[in-house]
């Protein structure tokens, strides 16, 4: 095994309370960084606005989910008991939409519930298991009860001793450089 | 949220100085720690249970559905009494996770991660029902799930009982798509607290890599919300399509339109009994008493007295309905019902759900673990002799009085509901063993936004 190199990837600054890191974000988005992020055990409210996050499209495509559940429930219905081997039942006409409607109601829920599943790991990075945040115990004091806001060092803004001022002028006490640490190819294979 | 409702909420929620770090330490101390001997004893004990189940499932598979002790006239018997039983039982952990969220009912958090957990498992053991009853479950797929087959033989989706495959397997689906999308946050919790590293692995593998970012949180929220959003109809429409299996049918006793209210309101009122019968012994076991308070138990028993009213008022709206529609066989299945060779039956189901709730007027019992604790289980009791007593009685005396008959389950029967307990009580305590029984990620907001004054931000 090859000794891991050292990256610095970005600065951490930790804060121990919501309202200190709400400040700081509001900061950081004023000063125009784009590539960076806060974390937090909890959903902290006024986060968002003082990230200047856009709202979720989360709902529209749940939405739309379902009325494609919806769809397909009708064609289910329709094409198989009334199209392809229509049964008539009790005398009632072929096509009694009324009959159906459990069905179209459950595919429009579990359209709708897979499709919200789908874009939690879509948009929140779920099933994406590497980040230098697990590796530097960062996350240890996040899933606890510590807020972090996280600065990557690609952004056009970055530099290691602006951002280091930044945080520090928005009352952080606890900055850290964010490290990565990556295994040189050893050459085997 | 109004500020005044964060003021009010959470002074009952916890008894004494509760800190974040207390908080997480009590939660994930039954997940770090090695099972006690009393642990071991139970697991050992529901898992025999189960291993019985497993033995008549067997039965019923090599020899056939005879072993079981339904036939002619009396073509559905326990199957599916345990089915609606179980089903019932998940749907307080719906109401808890899903509409009480709507309703930002605070307290809530305590218990709703154990809640939904009892909903998957609860679902999981009313699916061994329908699926052994075909005789060959391994075939069950085909019979049940629309596919293209060359046969062009397809399944009768004007049938209730098509309906319920669909109900309840996206019920089963989005209980446990909502119950995990809980868990995550959690989970990633657990992963940053393991010393062990295989402990960090497993839990590591589980959070998927959450890494609490905001950006994440702003989506998770929204569809967290949604997931409740979704649920809320879902478990009113799911009781209401089981109660079609009956009402949709010509059979007295079975074909009234009171029943999808009523299956839902004694569903909630089976589950919540439920939930406060296995909680009570989780927070005994686990010393959670701080976090899962009289206050809590108050308020699922005030569910509990309401929802026995409602089906109270469902057994009496029957009787009365049957004399006013002056229907000779309706008017007769239920005089039989009260009266006739299962009377023993009916009556144990109305002492059970309606007199004995009625204890919980008193303050006294409802804030009492040990005095309501007799009260939920007589709950349980009779909820499932409310399912048994409307399908058995209205099957066993049918239009033609040469086939009347007297219904009685096998071993095989009673060994297959006896098992399936077992099954739930063994997924409930490898749960309580290695997953955060408490929404610890909810309740540290609650507990930070009755720390901090206004706790109302923006």
């Amino acid at each position: 095994m090859s000794r891991p190199t050292e990256n610095t990837v970005g600065m951490v600054g930790l804060f121990d309370d919501p309202d200190a890191l709400i400040r700081a974000a509001e900061r950081v988005r004023d000063e125009g960084f784009t590539r960076w992020d806060c974390h937090t055990p909890f959903p902290v409210h006024g986060l968002d606005r003082a990230m200047g996050l856009k709202s979720s499209p989360v709902p529209t495509l749940a939405l739309a989910a379902g009325f494609v559940g919806l769809l397909t429930a009708v064609a289910l219905t329709g094409g198989l008991n009334v199209i392809d081997y229509p049964i008539r039942i009790a005398g009632k006409p072929i096509f009694s939409w009324q009959a159906f409607v459990p069905i179209y109601f459950e595919l429009f829920v579990l359209f709708a519930a897979l499709t919200l599943m789908a874009s939690l790991f879509l948009f929140c990075g779920l099933g994406r298991w590497h980040s230098p945040l697990h590796d530097s115990d960062i996350m240890k004091h996040v899933t606890g009860h510590r807020f972090a806001i996280v600065l990557e060092a690609t952004d056009r803004c970055y530099s290691e001793q602006n951002v280091r001022a930044l945080l520090e002028e928005t009352g952080c006490r606890d900055v850290r450089p964010l490290v990565e640490f990556e295994e040189e190819d050893s050459g085997i294979l | 949220m109004t500020a005044n409702s964060t003021a009010l909420a959470p002074a009952s929620l916890f008894v004494g100085d509760v800190t974040l770090k207390g908080l997480e330490d009590d939660i994930y101390r039954p997940l770090e720690s090695f099972p006690t001997t009393r642990w071991w004893l139970a697991i050992s004990f529901t898992g025999a249970l189960a291993s019985i189940f497993a033995l008549c499932a067997g039965i019923t598979v090599t020899q056939g559905i005879g072993t079981w002790g339904n036939n002619n006239p009396v073509g559905w018997g326990w199957a599916i009494v345990n089915f609606v039983f179980w089903v019932g039982i998940g749907h307080a952990g719906t109401l808890i996770s899903a509409i009480l969220f709507l309703f930002r009912q605070r307290w809530r958090t305590g218990i709703a991660r154990f809640a939904e957990a009892m909903t998957v498992f609860a679902v999981i053991c009313a699916m061994q029902f329908p699926l052994f009853h075909t005789g060959r479950p391994w075939l069950a797929m085909f019979w049940l799930i629309p596919y293209p087959n060359d046969q062009g033989i397809y399944q009768n989706f004007r049938s209730p009982l098509e309906w319920d495959v669909f109900a309840v397997s996206t019920y089963g689906l989005v209980s446990l798509m909502f119950w995990y999308t809980g868990l995550i946050p959690d989970l990633a919790t657990a992963r940053d607290r393991a010393k062990h590293q295989f402990r960090k692995f497993v839990y590591g593998v589980l959070s998927l890599g959450w890494k609490g970012s905001n950006r994440a949180w702003s989506h998770y929220e929204k569809a967290y919300l949604l997931f409740a959003g979704l649920s809320t109809p879902l478990v009113l429409s799911v009781h209401s399509i089981v109660s079609f299996d009956f009402a949709v049918s010509v059979i007295p006793g079975w074909h009234t339109t009171i029943f999808p209210p009523y299956f839902v309101a004694g569903a909630i009122f089976s589950g919540f009994a439920m939930v406060a019968t296995l909680i009570i012994i989780l927070r005994k076991m686990f010393h959670l008493q701080h976090l899962i308070t009289d206050n809590h138990l108050e308020l699922m028993n005030k569910i509990i007295i309401a929802t026995s009213l409602m089906v109270g008022y469902a057994y009496a709206m029957e009787f009365f309905m049957a004399w006013y529609s002056g229907v000779a066989y309706e008017r007769y299945v239920f005089l039989n019902r009260a009266l006739g060779p299962y009377a023993w039956a009916y009556w144990t189901m109305a002492i059970c759900n309606v007199l004995a709730p009625q204890l919980l007027w008193f303050k006294k019992i409802r804030r009492t673990a040990l005095l309501m604790y007799p009260v939920v289980l007589l709950v349980n009791v009779g909820m499932w002799f409310e399912r048994f007593v409307i399908v058995v009685t209205s099957l066993h005396r049918d239009f033609l009085p040469s086939s009347w008959d007297y219904y009685k389950p096998t071993l095989v029967d009673i060994g297959l509901f006896v098992g399936s307990i077992g099954i739930f009580l063994t997924l409930m305590l490898l749960f309580c063993r290695f997953l955060p029984t408490i929404a610890a990620t909810e309740l540290k907001v609650v507990l930070a936004e009755s720390r901090s004054e206004g706790g109302h931000r923006e």
